[in-house]
């Protein structure tokens, strides 16, 4: 099926033929994968790059002066580069290897203990993920700082003017998410970022939503702290990135001790090393920071455009049919959202419906979402997220529709 | 002579085997579950829930002449019928028959996946606070 957008490179069944996982059968039906927004399915170019770096170059990085290790050293950092240049940084030793969004969250709240004094305030957004608000509390346990929240309408829009009045010389910090898990939602963060600036606020955003369809220039953003995962974009599990403006990451403390943060050790003192290897103590996942820049690679040769106008489609396409069940209460309707629908349908619960698509080969997610404030906020148990991906197909919309439709029948 | 838990399971498992696939599997579950002879809305409070489903689970537990009466209920009701198929065998024997019961059924019933310690519906918990129920009326009886 070639699909009707400008870009006529855009071939949806050869972009299929990359993800093998994509033709397996799941209790006995082809499988539908629409989980896309905890995690990515990887295609081949990026397991490929997996295999070479385990067949070919296998070593420790920065360490050893034989060939191997400086090979290795040599594509890790070269990933870096890599990833600099997809997210526009000025300078490579900003991009610092985490383990994932949630550890660069957690390496930029506990750097903040030392920047922050009793009464300093913490803006978090209604919209975040709850594993996310952790650290934030953590912090101003540690501290003293105070923790307010963004409100949301109705639509899962944050609440501007609620932010405005919230943010004040006492604001330090502010954290929310580029594009919302639960509800899919775009916030406007690079009007957030200049306001929050204007009142000398830094801002981190959590990019982990929003990397799979929006191409994030952090330079134009202005943005102080950008993070990422790489399993969400193609990219192998247990690998992400920090992006930190070059004098916020020189001002943080180091987040663990250990080999390759340091640059002198005695019993006496340690100094530490410089940018990026501060924040990256202890061996590296070398070979997953090589696959996610495979992964980019990847993403970019179809095209964010390209990618994000298909997924718009399915989106659009999804919606209008999912529209037509009687019953159907859908969450999170901004005007600028993702390729995410969550929704139920009335007197059913959302686990009876996902048990039973699940059936019938569809991959979705139910519950929470890990945002059980928004679950509260709308006063529901959770919901069905369908998320989408450039490699799904409206074929597979149908197929999830009519799932769907039959699970009402039985549960009715 | 009133069957034991084994007679029971048996049954049950006479029952699932008529089905030929997941789809009547799952049919005679939500029938199960809508029949699930409810729980006194009164027992229906956080300290009765149990830990670990996705949907809401309440379970109380009555001791009538040294047998354990169960009733339950949930918001979701596929988990109602998983329930349903629990409580008819294990509700209404001594403490420690329920103590003693194995849960291979629920393998031979084809409902092996919701096991899994990941499944959201907590299948595992429920045969745990089932259990946990008749330890505790088993040290009164004794």
């Amino acid at each position: 099926m070639s699909i009707a957008t400008n870009n006529i490179a855009f071939n949806v069944e050869e972009i299929r033929k990359d993800f093998p996982i994509l033709n397996r059968e799941v209790n006995g039906y082809p499988l539908v994968y629409l989980d896309n927004a905890a995690t990515s399915q990887t295609p081949k170019q990026v397991m490929n790059a997996i295999v070479d770096y385990y067949s070919n170059y296998n070593a420790n990085i920065h360490r050893g002066v034989h060939s191997l290790s400086q090979e290795a050293t040599d594509k890790y950092e070269g990933a870096r580069k890599k990833i600099q240049q997809h997210f526009n940084a000025e300078k490579t030793h900003e991009i610092i290897f985490t383990s994932g969004t949630t550890h660069g969250i957690n390496l930029v709240a506990s750097g903040f203990a030392s920047v922050l004094k009793e009464g300093d305030e913490i803006l978090v957004s209604a919209l975040e993920h709850h594993s996310n608000i952790v650290p934030w509390q953590m912090l101003c346990e540690k501290t003293g700082a105070i923790l307010k929240v963004i409100p949301m309408n109705e639509q899962g829009e944050l609440i501007y003017e609620s932010f405005e009045k919230l943010l004040s010389e006492k604001t330090k910090m502010v954290f929310l998410n580029h594009v919302s898990n639960a509800l899919g939602t775009i916030n406007p963060i690079k009007k957030i970022i200049d306001k929050a600036h204007e009142k000398g606020a830094a801002v981190l955003i959590d990019g982990a939503q929003a990397a799979p369809h929006i191409k994030a220039d952090v330079q134009a953003l202005n943005v102080d702290f950008y993070v990422v995962s790489a399993h969400k974009m193609c990219g192998p599990t247990g690998v992400g990135v920090l992006y930190g403006k070059e004098e916020w990451l020189n001002k943080l403390p180091p987040y663990q001790g250990g080999g390759e943060m340091i640059a002198t050790v005695s019993f006496e003192k340690t100094t530490y090393a410089e940018l990026p290897h501060k924040f990256e103590a202890g061996t590296p996942n070398i070979c997953g920071g090589i696959a996610f820049a495979a992964a980019l690679d990847y993403m970019n040769a179809i095209g964010f455009e390209a990618i994000s106008r298909y997924e718009e489609e399915l989106l659009g396409y999804a919606t209008l049919k999912l529209q037509e069940i009687e019953g159907m209460k859908l969450y999170g309707t901004a005007r600028d959202k993702t390729a995410v629908i969550s929704f139920n349908i009335e007197g059913l619960h959302p686990y009876d419906i996902g048990t039973l698509v699940d059936k019938m080969g569809i991959a979705v997610r139910t519950g929470h979402h890990c945002a059980q404030p928004i679950m509260d906020f709308y006063k529901i148990p959770g919901t069905v997220r369908a998320s989408f991906s450039f490699y799904n197909t409206k074929e597979e919309i149908d197929r999830f529709i009519d799932a769907v439709k039959k699970a009402k029948s039985m549960l009715s | 002579m009133s069957k034991t838990i084994q007679e029971i399971q048996e049954e049950i498992v006479d029952e699932f085997a008529m089905f030929d696939d997941w789809m009547q599997r799952y049919e005679y579950m939500i029938e199960l579950g809508k029949a699930l002879p409810l729980i006194d809305e009164k027992y229906k409070i956080d300290e009765n829930l149990i830990k670990g489903c996705q949907s809401k689970v309440w379970v109380h537990a009555e001791l009538e002449n040294e047998k354990l009466i169960f009733t339950a209920d949930s918001d979701a009701i596929i988990t109602k019928g998983i329930v349903a198929i629990l409580i008819r065998a294990f509700s209404n024997h001594h403490p420690s028959a329920i103590i003693e019961a194995d849960t291979q059924f629920i393998d031979d019933i084809g409902l092996k996946e919701h096991l899994s310690p990941t499944r959201a519906n907590g299948l595992v918990s429920m045969i745990k606070q089932l259990k946990m129920y008749a330890v505790a009326y088993q040290t009164q009886l004794n």
